[in-house]
């Protein structure tokens, strides 16, 4: 499996966020929670993309808002994920 | 994407089809009537592995693809929504507790419910708290290595067999979930009767009064309640209420041909009268599109595909309104006949309208398939002149 680097993973997250917002762009550390993007409805999504995505899996530990914030706090908790494992 | 069923496949549909026509389908009327279904059932379809179907098989769970478990739930749906229910609320348990369950968790509770030794219970409705579902009002507090559930859960499905619920709290405001043996002291479970339809399936109320429950019983931290844990459960639920409504649907376009080929009315078959024929048509193209929806939605779940989740609620909604429909015009068809106690349509009736409420309503399935859906459409068609 290619190693993803840090930009390819930022820009992943922001397409796949994007299909669901009305905006044309966001930072990295656009508030994804203070927005109330994610909401119920789309949590499930994120997770499941992000899974499948770049191989990981979330387990119960794994559910902090940190982990959620925004685009960088996905990047860095996935490779953080990548890591471990 | 092909829709080919594997061997595999083919096998789990044609057992679970056998054992419909041997142990639901000849009784299902009578547990319907005396809103009840055997604990001789309970033991079969855990025998089965039914009651594990995806459960990993490392805890004695029949570890089935979701296709598999989709045929399984038409199968048993075409039979008895009542018993499909079961399926649905024991999938809902298992599936929350291998996804965000702690190990011991996990070790302790998923051979029990695998085997069926121990039956689950999703419970997240409250008598104030429907669609709106995230703002529980009851709630947990936290007393040492304790929390005191208060509050009450209504309309619980297999609520007053269940060994194990699945309860939504509120810890400081924030949604959370907890695993709630029945025989938690101060938990009062009621028996709900009289509904409108899956008359067998065991409803309960459940009144919690400073119920202790140990904190490592919670799933998921605080927060992360409904949306996490809920949902994973919730989007599972809505997958097998769809597939038991393409079995409605089979069930009446059964039973309605049937009887039109049988019955004559002004020198010929029902079947050959073209307003007639306009409703069969209806019931054998809502059947195929239902079955294709949710084999669409299973395939891309059994590839955790973050589509899969829009797909389940189109499936969802499609299929539960088709087999309303099915089961209102399979009634009118039938005539006078249908609407005999004794007639299986109009259970199927009953039960399907049922079948647009639970799990999401309908309403809900539409927002949330806009909410999740609509964006990519819109974006892929803005320079479309009108």
């Amino acid at each position: 499996m290619t190693t993803l680097t840090e930009i390819d993973i930022k820009k992943q997250i922001k397409t796949f966020i994007l299909a669901y917002l009305s905006l044309e762009d966001i930072s990295d550390d656009y508030d994804l929670f203070e927005t109330g993007l994610v909401n119920s409805a789309f949590a499930m999504q994120l997770v499941t993309f992000l899974e499948s995505e770049f191989a990981i899996t979330f387990q119960n530990d794994d559910l902090e808002i940190k982990n959620f914030q925004s685009i960088r706090c996905i990047c860095d908790f996935i490779l953080y994920k990548q890591n471990v494992t | 994407m092909n829709f080919e069923l594997t061997k595999e496949q083919k096998k789990w549909a044609e057992q679970a089809s056998d054992f419909t026509n041997q142990y639901i389908i000849p009784d299902a009327h009578h547990w319907d009537q005396n809103e009840m279904i055997p604990d001789t059932i309970f033991s079969l379809l855990g025998k089965l592995g039914y009651l594990g179907a995806l459960i990993p098989s490392k805890y004695g769970g029949l570890e089935m693809d979701i296709i598999s478990f989709g045929l399984l739930n038409e199968e048993i749906g075409r039979g008895c929504s009542s018993t499909r229910s079961l399926l649905t609320v024991q999938t809902m348990v298992g599936l929350a507790i291998v996804k965000w369950g702690s190990q011991e968790l996990r070790d302790y509770w998923l051979p029990l419910l695998a085997s069926g030794e121990v039956l689950g219970s999703f419970a997240l409705t409250e008598p104030e708290l429907g669609s709106d579902a995230a703002k529980h009002q009851t709630t947990a507090t936290k007393k040492s290595e304790h929390y005191l559930l208060n509050g009450v859960k209504t309309y619980i499905t297999f609520g007053t067999k269940a060994d194990l619920f699945l309860i939504f709290a509120s810890v400081d405001n924030k949604s959370t979930a907890f695993l709630v043996p029945a025989n938690t002291p101060n938990l009062t479970i009621e028996s709900i009767n009289g509904m409108l339809g899956c008359r067998a399936a065991s409803l309960a109320k459940l009144t919690f009064i400073d119920c202790p429950i140990h904190r490592e019983n919670m799933l998921a931290r605080p927060g992360f309640g409904f949306s996490h844990v809920g949902n994973i459960a919730l989007n599972n639920g809505r997958l097998t209420v769809a597939w038991g409504c393409v079995g409605i649907l089979r069930a009446c376009l059964d039973s309605a041909m049937a009887y039109a080929h049988k019955r004559e009315q002004f020198g010929k078959q029902l079947k050959e009268h073209q307003l007639i024929q306009e409703m069969l048509t209806n019931m054998i193209t809502h059947y195929r599109a239902a079955k294709l929806l949710c084999l669409e939605a299973s395939h891309l779940a059994n590839k955790h595909n973050h589509q899969s989740i829009g797909a389940i609620s189109t499936a969802k909604y499609f299929a539960s309104t088709a087999a309303l429909r099915a089961a209102s015009d399979a009634v009118q068809i039938l005539g006078a006949n249908g609407c005999r106690s004794t007639a299986t349509v109009q259970r199927f009736f009953r039960d399907a309208k049922i079948m647009e409420i639970i799990e999401g309503s309908t309403q809900i399935q539409q927002q949330l398939i806009f909410n999740l859906t609509a964006k990519e459409y819109l974006k892929k068609r803005q320079n479309i002149e009108v």
